[in-house]
């Protein structure tokens, strides 16, 4: 309605359902005359009670189960729930079975990174609506992708048995593990895929990118000898470093009516940013020196605070977790047994990995029958939420005078920025841009 | 002269995307897949949405809200061939185990303000609501099986899509039995093959991911499971996980309740 002149138009826009995202989600944005109301960030899809069926199951059958949260992200949940319960059982796995365990990690931040850094976030940068409208101009970049992909996908399934879903981790290893010679024929094209994400870094950095930084609370996993990818301690920027079964004292959940995935703010303080910038922010130290120096010709400062550069970032994490995996393919070494075995305990243990989006975190409580009594899993699009609302509360005033249509992708693209995968945080997108 | 292609629409209920991420993950066939048919509305991986009514309907995930109950017939009306993917879809997916407890304490459990929450008291197959012209079983779906059935619509012929159990399938491809070498319970002889026989070529029993076959007898295959150790308890569990509410599965497991 018009209120105080023509120019005064009151504006409403709604994504109903948000694209080039994992799950349903969708934005409202409210705009009276020259003022931003109110941004939320509609989180609609159908809670599937992950926490409330798991009472009562196994604690052998976690890992399976909360695969089913996400399917771009099962080792995340795998690997989070199997942590957990040999933290309860106190059992560690180290050696060859910790690197086969890291190295199909590898493939996952593989295969969801190019999933994203092509096919969801650089059809904004370029101007298409979705990857295959842009292979028709950039045929080369697409079959590139879809190449980089699937040796993440090869990774998965050379040692999960699938891409989707693996069926070969459990609590305290694997049910198999593979050869050497199953092993050694990922190495070419492991090798490709490397001067092929070196090649990435460079095109993506490219691209135009808005000016936009903001402040904010980087939270990931720390850990002493390596780049955190399953382990570590929680750390924070704004001064928080401790173990990870203290996430409960520090990342407070709750919930808000327009989400059926649960908000998270810091104890005391705002949201807080999980996912590649924030391991960048932490981390950069410990990436070795070729993903280093990209990130440097890239013009990548130690911290990157604008988080449109966040595909940068993914970029170089893709040729870190593509070197990784190449050094524990070439250093392995097939293990006596594919397991430690394991028997169960009464108590409460905790399991946080890095899921290509951010900290994945696993609390369970099991009794001595290793029957799980509570299960808390929180994922990092639920905790990402009120950043992402944050952002465009802070990115849209300042474009007002678009016209919707082009407020309403960029609005979409400042979403993107986080990958978010709204399957796996309800417990996410359609955008509404309201003009009053 | 270019024939029209045909339009391919992607929809999703309550899933965990994996089963439409199948189908990204052809990274051989996408762009030949993009070829043959117009993708019209796939929102995980295009902002573009073309308007209906469309000839393929992929519909992932399945019923769990009053919102989706209504939005399946939509999705029904503007579909010429509907095709439901994935064991949610199918038969209700992990999500059905709510079927077998009472929602509002899940809700309770999960949820600080459960008043802020709309759910349904079971999670439902799509076939429940709506005509369904083919059902593709998996947790996840096989993305070879998932070629085939767009690739025979394509050419007006029925899907090659084997209903027999996985079990048959693993004694083709000469591996020891897990059960009578191992002594490990599995799920093979009842269940559907089609996901390559991964369980026991990794050592391990089946898990019944394809839900199950066409004729099975889960009263032997139980019986054997109780020589061989197993509790009710542990029978229960196996027989309810992603496919619990499938019928076969589902009226075998009320015995150990």
């Amino acid at each position: 309605m018009n209120k105080n002149g023509k120019t005064k138009k009151a504006r409403n826009i709604k994504v109903d359902y948000l694209a080039r995202v994992e799950g349903e989600g969708a934005l409202h944005v409210k705009i009276k005359a020259d003022d931003l109301l109110d941004v939320k960030l509609k989180i609609f899809e159908p809670p599937r009670f992950f926490e409330a069926f798991l009472r009562g199951r196994k604690y052998t059958e976690a890992p399976d189960i909360t695969a089913r949260i996400c399917g771009i992200c099962p080792i995340a949940y795998m690997l989070g729930a199997s942590h957990a319960m040999e933290d309860i059982c106190g059992v560690k796995v180290t050696g060859q079975l910790r690197e086969l365990r890291r190295l199909i990690y590898c493939g996952e931040w593989i295969e969801s990174h190019v999933l994203h850094i092509y096919m969801l976030h650089a059809p904004d940068f370029l101007g298409y609506e979705d990857a295959i409208r842009m292979a028709k101009d950039f045929p080369e970049a697409v079959e590139n992708a879809l190449r980089l992909k699937k040796i993440g996908n090869q990774i998965m399934t050379v040692l999960g048995g699938r891409e989707i879903h693996p069926i070969n981790m459990k609590i305290g290893g694997f049910y198999r593990v593979p050869t050497k010679k199953e092993l050694a024929v990922l190495v070419d094209e492991l090798k490709w895929g490397l001067e092929t994400a070196i090649a990435t870094v460079k095109l993506v950095s490219t691209f135009d990118f808005p000016d936009f930084e903001q402040d904010y609370e980087f939270v990931a996993l720390k850990h002493p000898n390596e780049y955190a990818i399953a382990e570590g301690n929680l750390i924070s920027n704004k001064g928080f470093n401790v173990p990870i079964s203290q996430y409960d004292d520090y990342l407070i959940e709750e919930h808000v009516e327009h989400s059926t995935a649960l908000h998270t703010h810091i104890q005391g303080r705002d949201g807080c940013f999980l996912g590649p910038m924030a391991r960048y922010a932490h981390n950069f130290k410990q990436l070795t020196p070729t993903a280093k120096q990209l990130a440097k010709e890239a013009g990548l400062g130690k911290v990157c605070k604008n988080p449109f550069k966040s595909i940068i970032v993914r970029a170089v994490e893709t040729v870190y977790a593509f070197e990784e995996a190449l050094r524990i393919v070439q250093n392995y070494e097939q293990p006596d047994k594919p397991a430690i075995e394991i028997e169960p305990k009464a108590g409460t243990g905790y399991g946080a990995t890095e899921a290509p989006r951010g900290i994945c975190y696993h609390r369970y409580t099991i009794d001595d029958e290793g029957i799980i009594q509570d299960a808390k899993i929180v994922s990092p699009t639920a905790v990402n939420q009120k950043t992402i609302e944050n952002d465009l509360m802070s990115f849209i005033p300042a474009r007002l005078d678009l016209p919707d249509e082009k407020l309403q992708w960029q609005c979409e693209q400042a979403i993107r920025n986080y990958d978010p995968c709204i399957s796996c945080s309800t417990h996410f997108l359609k955008l509404t841009v309201d003009r009053q | 002269m270019a024939a029209k292609k045909p339009k391919l629409a992607v929809w999703k209920f309550a899933s965990c995307d994996g089963c439409q991420l199948s189908l990204l993950d052809c990274e051989d066939e996408l762009l030949a897949v993009a070829g043959a048919v117009e993708i019209a509305n796939f929102p995980e991986a295009s902002r573009a949405i073309i308007k209906g009514p469309y000839d393929v309907s992929l519909v992932e995930g399945s019923v769990t809200t009053p919102h989706d109950a209504e939005r399946i017939h939509k999705v029904r009306r503007a579909s010429k061939f509907l095709i439901s993917i994935g064991a949610c879809a199918t038969a209700g997916g992990i999500q059905a185990l709510r079927n077998f407890s009472d929602v509002n304490e899940f809700v309770s459990i999960v949820y600080a303000s459960p008043q802020y929450i709309s759910t349904l008291k079971q999670s439902t197959p799509i076939s429940e609501h709506v005509f369904v012209d083919f059902e593709l079983r998996g947790c996840p779906i096989d993305k070879g099986q998932l070629l085939e059935v767009i690739n025979a619509l394509l050419n007006e012929r029925k899907p090659n899509i084997p209903t027999h159990s996985l079990c048959l399938d693993c004694k083709r491809q000469g591996l020891p039995c897990v059960m009578v070498s191992q002594g490990t319970p599995c799920l093979g002889p009842i269940t559907q093959a089609g996901c390559g026989v991964l369980c026991p070529a990794f050592d391990r029993g089946c898990y019944g991911c394809f839900g199950p076959m066409e004729s099975p007898n889960g009263k032997a295959l139980i019986e054997k499971w109780q020589e061989m150790g197993a509790d009710d308890a542990e029978v229960l569990r196996s027989l309810r996980t992603f496919n619990a509410c499938a019928n076969a599965f589902e009226k075998e497991s009320r015995k150990y309740e």
